[in-house]
């Protein structure tokens, strides 16, 4: 069944049994999927990005309330398309008290939940870590390239380190007990070049 | 005035603005031949450390001990990109190339600043920059060679900053990338990979300086079959690291290159059992087909990140009663090693800490340091190890003086650090160090009283002459000497540029800039005026040892605001 496949029929086929990527031939990587590389869109659901349950969709009680995020990415439930075919797709997804988020932030979650870019703003590294803020003792995402710091309860505000600006928050919602996109990307995704 | 002819005024006006501000194309520029590589003209500085041996060393002698103090700034000019300037102002007959973060290039007027052209890299909006920076560029003829952090390398005319080619050396979606400036040897441009944080295979590569075809592709990991493949395990050859990223010096005499290498991948040494040649070594090449004549490797198995990819000073040494035509590397992995060029290959003379280690125990008659396993990460076991992984002396460069014979090392004294080692699966363009990045520590040693060290060493006697010591800053930015018996570097947290003197290391002049120095100090002379030139632009790792101290050293300095400026001084006369 995927030996020497069209091109369409070895997407359908994907797409319709999740399998024979891996070993089809030609190969057709995930990335090259119509749709994996546009930014996320309203209506698409969050799937785990890494771990054992990569690629299931993630639901609200999924996640651990004050952290640490969980990396994802945005799925096309139309399709079934996972939108990793750029890295700037990636995801933060943190689960927070409500009360501690500004109103701003507030009004991007779903319940307590907040999503963010997963990459830095400064010079593209990804955010990989969750911790202590150099400024406080509350914890906070963090690039390790170069040590920015960014606050998910005041709309990923930089708290610490040289990048220029927040990171872009995904407005969130629930739909069927599942996270989904309520928005775009608020603001642009990845680093700006000088001019 | 009516608002309809202001307007046009201001058109005009602006008009004449941007012509005047860029001026080129460059007139009368002068051809860079073979001869002139080899024997530079003493007002310029057209290779990394101005000469191929690397020395960083100047004969300009208009500036000195007795006028320094008079140093003034003569013009400055903002590049516009922030992050770690690293890159030494190249100079040519009055032409000055300055290369920057994000991969501009810029061509100015050495004696006034004045601007001829500008060249921007356009890079992928996916670029995944851990350095982002740039070291400079090479000359040839009427070219100039930018190395990219997007893995390209691009030939550029240098008199009006277009494009001549541009080849694609690597996939920087697998972690490849190029931050160093190329070197070039008889119309051939060598460059070497980064990317050792990614689980690449380091190697370096010569491009025809006229088409940008590529004429040879030395691995600095040797694949099966090879001299050396079994000091390796596995599979692990193919993603052991072993970049080379900094630029390599050039014997005339000998016609041999020689490029220093990084560390195995990943960091700690139980993930790849052997002694993991040719990494953390020098390599000694045939500049015509890339083949290795020999090699010296200055630690086995690294575990601590050491990489060893500043190239050896090339320098004729009398020791012993005799002339040593000697290899002199200060490493990142704390031990000050002088080698010797044999016809039969690299071979150890001698070496000693430079600062302290608790790592190495001793060094074996052959050059081998033995370490001590208690100070030697390992998977699941915290280790604490000095100095710390940022060495005794990171990639920015010594420099040798031919008058007072002395090495001067920007060295970093009592920061030691640690990690956790774990087993991580690699993914492609990922970072991969064997580690979790946020665990990773830089601790000051209990009682020290100064990091930063300016030292200045006789790499004949193995005697440390003196040294300066900087209470609340490391030291991390490239050294200079010139005939004026100065020594230039900055490299601190204060946004000083310093000048010492060569012979006694009293701090002579010093000039606060607009952020930290990490880029390298040049000596340059136009019309008969000389000039001293330097970056100043904080940045990449100099800023990640700041950020790490925070909270660490009561009183730290820690307002280092980033952005490049082009700083150009001369003697108040």
């Amino acid at each position: 069944m995927c030996q020497d496949p069209t091109r369409r029929a070895l997407i359908l086929t994907a797409l319709a049994t999740g399998a024979c990527l891996a070993s089809a031939r030609p190969s057709i990587a995930e990335e090259d999927l119509p749709g994996s590389s546009e930014r996320p869109q309203k209506g698409d659901v969050l799937v785990f990005a890494e771990g054992d349950r990569a690629g299931e969709v993630i639901k609200p009680q999924d996640l651990q309330a004050g952290g640490p995020p969980v990396r994802a990415w945005p799925k096309d439930p139309k399709t079934s398309v996972v939108r990793k075919g750029s890295r700037l797709n990636e995801i933060l997804v943190v689960k927070l008290e409500p009360a501690e988020l500004d109103e701003e932030t507030r009004s991007r979650a779903a319940g307590g939940v907040v999503a963010y870019s997963a990459i830095c703003v400064h010079t593209g590294c990804p955010i990989t870590a969750w911790v202590k803020a150099a400024g406080g003792d509350k914890d906070v995402f963090k690039c390790v390239c170069h040590n920015s710091e960014y606050d998910p309860r005041q709309s990923a505000q930089v708290v610490f380190g040289p990048a220029p600006r927040r990171l872009p928050a995904l407005p969130l919602a629930t739909d069927d007990g599942s996270l989904t996109v309520a928005a775009a990307f608020i603001g642009k995704v990845g680093a700006q070049q000088a001019r | 005035m009516a608002l309809k002819q202001w307007l046009l005024s201001g058109l005009l006006a602006s008009t004449c603005l941007v012509s005047v501000a860029a001026a080129g194309p460059i007139e009368n520029y002068s051809p860079v031949t073979t001869e002139r590589l080899k024997n530079p003209e003493p007002g310029n500085w057209m290779h990394y450390r101005r000469t191929y041996d690397g020395q960083g060393y100047s004969t300009l002698d208009q500036i000195n001990t007795s006028n320094v103090k008079n140093l003034v700034p003569v013009w400055t000019f903002s590049t516009g990109v922030v992050e770690g300037h690293q890159a030494p102002p190249i100079i040519n007959n009055g032409v000055m190339f300055v290369s920057t973060p994000e991969g501009q290039v810029i061509a100015l007027n050495a004696k006034t600043g004045d601007e001829y052209w500008r060249y921007k890299r356009q890079l992928p909006e996916d670029l995944f920059q851990l350095h982002p920076t740039n070291r400079g560029v090479g000359l040839w003829e009427d070219k100039l060679y930018l190395a990219t952090t997007d893995d390209h390398l691009v030939a550029l005319d240098a008199k009006t900053g277009k494009v001549v080619w541009d080849t694609k050396v690597q996939d920087y979606k697998k972690g490849q990338y190029l931050t160093l400036m190329p070197l070039v040897v008889d119309g051939k441009v060598i460059v070497g990979g980064s990317g050792g944080e990614f689980g690449i295979r380091g190697y370096i590569v010569a491009y025809d300086a006229n088409t940008g075809k590529e004429l040879w592709r030395t691995f600095t990991i040797p694949g099966p079959g090879e001299p050396g493949h079994d000091t390796w395990s596995g599979d692990d050859w193919k993603t052991g690291g072993a970049p080379a990223w900094m630029t390599g010096t050039y014997d005339v005499d000998t016609r041999t290159v020689y490029w220093g290498t990084g560390n195995a991948a990943p960091w700690p040494g139980e993930t790849h059992p052997g002694d993991n040649l040719y990494s953390t070594s020098v390599l000694a090449l045939d500049p015509d087909s890339g083949k290795m004549k020999s090699y010296f490797q200055y630690h086995q198995n690294d575990s601590w990140d050491w990489d060893e990819v500043d190239a050896p000073m090339l320098i004729d040494l009398q020791r012993d009663g005799r002339t040593i035509k000697s290899l002199v590397h200060p490493g990142r992995n704390a031990i000050f090693w002088v080698l010797e060029r044999k016809p039969e290959g690299i071979k150890y003379v001698a070496g000693w800490p430079f600062v302290y280690t608790n790592v190495w125990k001793s060094i074996d008659p052959n050059g081998k340091p033995i370490a001590d396993p208690a100070h030697k990460p390992g998977i699941g076991k915290r280790v604490e190890f000095c100095p710390s992984l940022w060495g005794g002396k990171d990639w920015p460069s010594a420099a040798y003086s031919q008058k007072t014979g002395l090495v001067y090392v920007p060295a970093n004294e009592n920061f030691c650090g640690g990690f956790t080692g774990e087993k991580v699966p690699l993914v492609a363009g990922k970072l991969w160090l064997g580690t979790k990045p946020e665990d990773i520590g830089l601790t000051p040693r209990p009682g020290a009283t100064h990091f930063g060290e300016l030292q200045a060493w006789d790499p004949a006697t193995g005697k440390k002459v003196w040294s300066h010591n900087f209470p609340k800053s490391q030291l991390f930015g490239s050294v200079t000497a010139t005939a004026g018996d100065l020594i230039f570097v900055g490299g601190t947290n204060d946004r000083m540029f310093r000048a010492f003197h060569a012979k006694t290391g009293e701090l002579l002049w010093e000039q606060k800039t607009n952020s930290g120095i990490v880029g390298m100090p040049i000596a340059y002379e136009v019309d008969g005026t000389q000039y001293i030139a330097v970056q100043s632009g904080w940045g990449v790792d100099a800023q990640r040892i700041q950020d790490a101290l925070v909270g660490k050293v009561p009183g730290l300095e820690n307002n280092v605001p980033q952005g490049g400026v082009v700083w150009v001084f001369a003697v108040k006369k």
